[in-house]
């Protein structure tokens, strides 16, 4: 089994420090991983961690100060444009707050339409891409014909979302990193959200990074997680070890932040 | 777009900013098509004439006809426009001397007063104190209002070529009238002359389209600037900004219309044209604007679309080009607008210090106010001179910050009411 | 019976929007919230519950307007007031409201302090800062944050914080009712538990008499209050007390929103999330039967000619379906 597993994502001692002398904030602090194949991992720590920093050194759009980010088991490199839009036919993100995410002077058409050219569809004539568009669309439960001509912002937050999902339908990459995708919406999408990103897991074998706050989400949805405090990995291990088993402090304080329905919710805590 | 254009249209603040704006550029640009002398052209001899109608005197003399009006009080109009009011407060001091009590002496009402002196003066009175000088001002005095209280009509005379004789050849009596309409060379000087004797409108109106053009090259120069510094700093960062910001503030560290000031100077008046002012300008006040899209651009860079953009394999200048520009599009024209405006500003700055575009061929509205200036038209009086031009310069800024509040509301969702 | 702070009868507010057209986003909603009890609103973003939080202080401007029904608190019929004497004698005295994102409203200019002073000043004109700082200290000190806040700017400080800040300031005035839209749905999990501490703390203090908490988070909920209101399409579909609400929902929709609910026990993770497919309908043009009808499962084709009304079921417990609550149990059972 052991062996079976294929490294797709790993790093060690990654390290992010913004501003200089006195204003210097360590972000992300000498963290090591190793993400495998097809995997769902999730990356949880309350606000200010660092799981937005660490997600963008691995989508590279930041660089690290210091570390290295192992790519499929080869040093990633990513020093020309030439080389990061390949790197970035590997690794796509949906980020946090839908609302910030799409340019809001384009199109949904042409936010679709992008991703059919990057891989390599420019010449496809426009039926067959009108019908890929829809095919991405339908698999988030959205209409590609009330979506051409409107704009994203003029859609609600869960459905943008669901948007950003179509993108990574469309896409097919081997890495997904998901940035709290669901944090800024409703409860009852978050819950769409969720089984569609399940779903097209399933469907490609995609390696899923998934960012939390809520600890909960993460045990729900994730193999592996990664436990984050002021830009460490505290603790990590399979989802059931780390969650029904903590070992660290901040881990157990994680579990008691999300509420309770089963059993008593203790407030004192905080 | 058309959503926006009318969105922008609702603001009250951009519709009469507009308004104004709009009115001054259709006056400036109708009005050349009417009146097609030179705007430096010298009318008249001498300066400062006040606005007003000027009627030449010889053409209405030998108007074709005359009409005779009887105005009960055209003689009481022309008598109290004749009696200036150092002669009203003579006539109020012979009258006290004369005994008559303060309260009884009106210098307003000029036929009570008339008969007042009539009825006092004595030129043989003998008034302890009084000067020869003063008594022969006011035997004078009382001659010329006695030729003013005359019926008499005032003859024209002609020289007869043959003997050289005045003869007689009309008279205009005091009833006589002539149609201005029919008097063959009139004209109308609405803001008067200046100091050169030109037509002060006329010169004003030239006056604006060169400022406005100054303005428009000026500011669209530095907001090119300013505006491609800025995104390739904000964007591109590292190196490129530090060099960029380092020129920045150099620039902002010396005031920019010191440079300004010197840049003119050491151009010299001979090379100083309209235009060649513009472009300084422009160089030397891109800075603000190059500040202001730097730190917009650093704040979008770091957005979820921008980066969503990369993600989807865009290059740089793609990315500028459709996911920063039009974000700060509506930002960049209000800067512009701004920059119009203190453009104006700055070229009226430099010429009222003798440094704006060289006076030989257009006039601008800084060099209105700089001649007004060296010919003392504010310590003279002659407010046609300078008071226009100041209202002028004060509507185009005024409209354009108008404008630019109203843009500001619609763009700016915190300040949408 | 406890004393009934707050009683709502059938009331229908709507918006008109920029082209004239009118949106229900609440209609003919009754509730009752009596005396140290906390009522939570539930729903999916765009049912109406904030619409229904700023309708419940009977101060209305556009594009919203009243159009029907009565408010009551403790006893005094505020509909029909005139807004001016609303904003005096009601707002922040009677009744409180948190907006939504008040926190990110709160002016960075301003030091924390001045907006307590503020909000004083314009109910008490003579009383001297001294005064007010010491007020503003001793409710800081009872509510368990540090009386350093009140001197610093809204962005010194952490989003958990803001918000507890915000909600202090808006009981300065000892509200009997307070309604609090969405206070942590934008925080991350333990600064979410520290503003729910803090509602448990008002209530348990005295400090308000009542509380309306609207949140889209089940579990929260749960955990607060004591009764659950499930709002869908700007009606009321669903009243239980919490527990009944959670654990055996009748209506289809409450029942959905509840399947949508994770928390990390044992267990969870062979749970299937069931979400509800669809979108709810517009409100410009609300469907003529049951307003859920699209999006749900066991829809018969008689719930899409009426409107239907409210059940009400022993102990007070009401639902809005064509369904008899035996009906619903045995489909539920049967998938
Ligand atoms: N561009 C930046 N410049 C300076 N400091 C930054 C920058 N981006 C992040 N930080 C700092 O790095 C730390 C980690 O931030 P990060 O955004 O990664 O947190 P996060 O875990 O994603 O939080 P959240 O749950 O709120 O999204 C914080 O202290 C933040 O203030
Ligand atoms: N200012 C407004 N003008 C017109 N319609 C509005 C306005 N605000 C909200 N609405 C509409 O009212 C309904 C309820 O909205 P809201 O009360 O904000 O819902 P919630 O708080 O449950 O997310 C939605 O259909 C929304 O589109
Ligand atoms: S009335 Fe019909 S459609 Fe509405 S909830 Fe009940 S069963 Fe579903
Ligand atoms: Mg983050
Ligand atoms: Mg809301």
């Amino acid at each position: 089994m052991a062996d079976e597993k294929k490294l797709c994502l790993s790093g060690s001692g990654i390290t992010k420090v913004f501003g200089i002398g006195r204003q210097k904030t360590v972000a992300v602090d000498h963290v090591d991983f190793n993400f495998y194949e097809g995997e769902i991992i999730s990356i949880v720590g309350e606000s200010g961690s660092g799981k937005t920093t660490l997600a963008k050194m691995l989508l590279g759009l930041i660089s690290s100060t210091e570390g290295d980010i192992y790519f499929l088991g080869q040093k990633r490199d990513i020093s020309s444009q030439k080389k990061k839009q390949e790197y970035w036919k590997n690794i796509q993100a949906i980020f946090q707050d839908p609302f910030s995410s799409y340019n809001i002077f384009n199109k949904i058409d042409s936010v679709l339409l992008d991703c059919i050219h990057m891989r390599g569809g420019r010449k496809l004539p426009y039926a067959k891409k009108v019908e890929l568009m829809s095919e991405a669309c339908s698999f988030v439960n959205l209409k590609f014909e009330e979506l051409t001509n409107k704009y994203p912002f003029e859609l609600s937050g869960g459905q943008m979302q669901r948007l950003m999902i179509a993108r990574i339908f469309l896409l097919k990459p081997k890495i997904l990193l998901a940035d709290e995708p669901t944090s800024m919406i409703d409860a009852c999408s978050r819950a769409t959200i969720l089984d569609m990103l399940m779903q097209l897991r399933d469907e490609t074998g995609m390696t899923l990074i998934f960012i939390t706050h809520d600890i909960g989400l993460a045990y729900f949805v994730s193999d592996s997680v990664y436990i984050m405090e002021h830009g460490k990995f505290v603790e990590s291990g399979t989802a059931d070890e780390v969650i029904l088993h903590p070992k660290e402090v901040y881990t157990q304080r994680l579990i008691n932040d999300v509420p309770k329905i089963y059993e008593e919710w203790d407030l004192s805590t905080v | 777009m058309k959503h926006i254009i009318r969105q922008v249209f609702h603001s009250g603040k951009f519709v009469v900013g507009f308004c104004i704006f709009v009115t001054i550029l259709l006056v400036v640009i109708i009005y050349p098509l009417f009146i097609t002398d030179s705007p430096l052209a010298i009318l008249g001899q001498g300066t400062f004439f006040p606005p007003g109608i000027y009627v030449s005197t010889f053409d209405s003399i030998n108007s074709p006809t005359t009409y005779t009006l009887d105005l009960n009080d055209a003689a009481a109009v022309r008598i109290a426009n004749k009696l200036s009011s150092d002669d009203r407060l003579a006539i109020k001091d012979w009258l006290l001397v004369a005994g008559i009590p303060e309260d009884q002496i009106d210098i307003t009402d000029t036929k009570k007063l008339l008969d007042q002196w009539s009825s006092n003066y004595d030129p043989k009175k003998n008034i302890p104190g009084m000067t020869n000088a003063k008594r022969n001002y006011f035997v004078r005095l009382d001659n010329s209002l006695k030729g003013l209280l005359s019926a008499e009509g005032a003859i024209i005379a002609t020289k007869n070529p043959e003997t050289g004789i005045l003869e007689q050849t009309g008279i205009v009596n005091q009833s006589d009238y002539v149609n201005i309409n029919q008097v063959a060379s009139v004209r109308w000087l609405p803001l008067g002359t200046d100091n050169f004797g030109r037509d002060v409108l006329n010169e004003l109106v030239k006056a604006t389209v060169v400022s406005l053009q100054i303005g428009f090259v000026a500011g669209i120069i530095a907001t090119l600037i300013g505006l491609t510094l800025g995104l390739l700093a904000g964007y591109i960062g590292g190196i490129a900004d530090d060099v960029i910001m380092f020129i920045t503030n150099l620039f902002t560290v010396i005031p920019s219309f010191v440079l300004l000031i010197l840049i003119s100077f050491s151009i010299g008046q001979e090379q100083r044209g309209a235009f060649t002012i513009a472009v300084v300008i422009g160089f030397t006040s891109w800075v603000w604007t190059a500040r202001a899209v730097r730190s917009q651009v650093v704040s979008l860079r770091n957005r979820d679309h921008v980066n969503l953009s990369k993600l989807s394999g865009h290059s740089i200048v793609h990315i500028i080009l459709t996911d920063i520009l039009p974000y700060i599009a509506s930002y960049v024209i209000m800067a512009l607008i701004l920059q119009i405006s203190s453009g104006i500003l700055a070229e009226a700055g430099l010429s009222i210090l003798g440094l704006g575009p060289r006076t030989t061929d257009v006039p601008t509205l800084g060099l209105m106010m700089n001649w007004a200036m060296i010919y003392q038209a504010q310590i003279l009086g002659k407010w046609w001179a300078y008071f226009p031009v100041l209202l002028t310069i004060a509507l185009i800024t005024f409209s354009m910050n108008l404008m630019n509040t109203g843009l500001d509301q619609v763009f700016n969702p915190a300040l949408r009411d | 019976m406890a004393n009934v702070m707050l009683e709502v009868k059938e009331l229908t507010t709507k918006y008109i929007t920029r082209f004239g057209e009118d949106v229900y986003a609440v209609d003919h909603v009754s509730l009752k919230v009596e005396e140290g009890k906390a009522l939570g609103i539930a729903g999916e973003s765009g049912c109406g519950k904030s619409t229904l939080a700023l309708s419940l202080m009977g101060y209305y401007f556009a594009p919203l307007h009243y159009t029907s029904g009565e408010i009551i608190i403790d006893g005094r019929n505020i509909s029909g007031m005139n807004p001016d004497e609303v904003r005096k004698s009601i707002l922040g005295k009677e009744i409180a409201y948190i907006p939504q994102a008040a926190m990110n409203a709160l002016n960075p200019t301003r030091k924390i302090i001045h907006f307590i002073e503020d909000v004083i000043q314009e109910h008490e004109l003579y009383i001297t800062k001294k005064d007010i700082y010491d007020r503003a200290r001793k409710l800081f000190e009872t509510l368990g944050l540090p009386a350093e806040v009140l001197q610093k700017y809204p962005v010194e400080l952490s989003g958990g914080m803001k918000q507890r800040t915000v909600i202090a300031i808006s009981v300065l005035l000892l509200p009997k009712v307070l309604i609090a839209d969405e206070p942590s749905s934008a925080l991350d999990v333990t600064s979410q538990k520290m503003v729910i501490k803090m509602l448990r703390q008002l209530m348990e203090t005295g400090l308000i008499s009542s509380l309306i908490f609207i949140t889209h988070e089940l579990p929260l909920l749960y955990n607060v209050t004591d009764d659950i209101m499930v709002m869908y399409a700007g009606q009321i579909v669903e009243k239980a007390n919490s527990k009944e609400a959670v654990f055996d929902p009748i209506h289809p929709y409450a029942k959905g929103l509840m399947g949508s609910i994770i928390v990390p026990e044992k267990g969870l993770r062979d749970v299937k999330l069931t979400a509800i497919p669809g979108v709810p309908p517009n409100l410009k043009r609300p469907p003529a039967g049951c307003r859920f009808a699209e999006r749900c499962k066991y829809v018969q084709p008689e719930c899409k000619v009426h409107s239907v009304d409210l059940r009400e079921l022993e102990g007070g417990r009401t639902y809005r379906c064509i369904f008899s609550e035996e009906q619903l149990r045995k489909a539920y059972q049967n998938g």
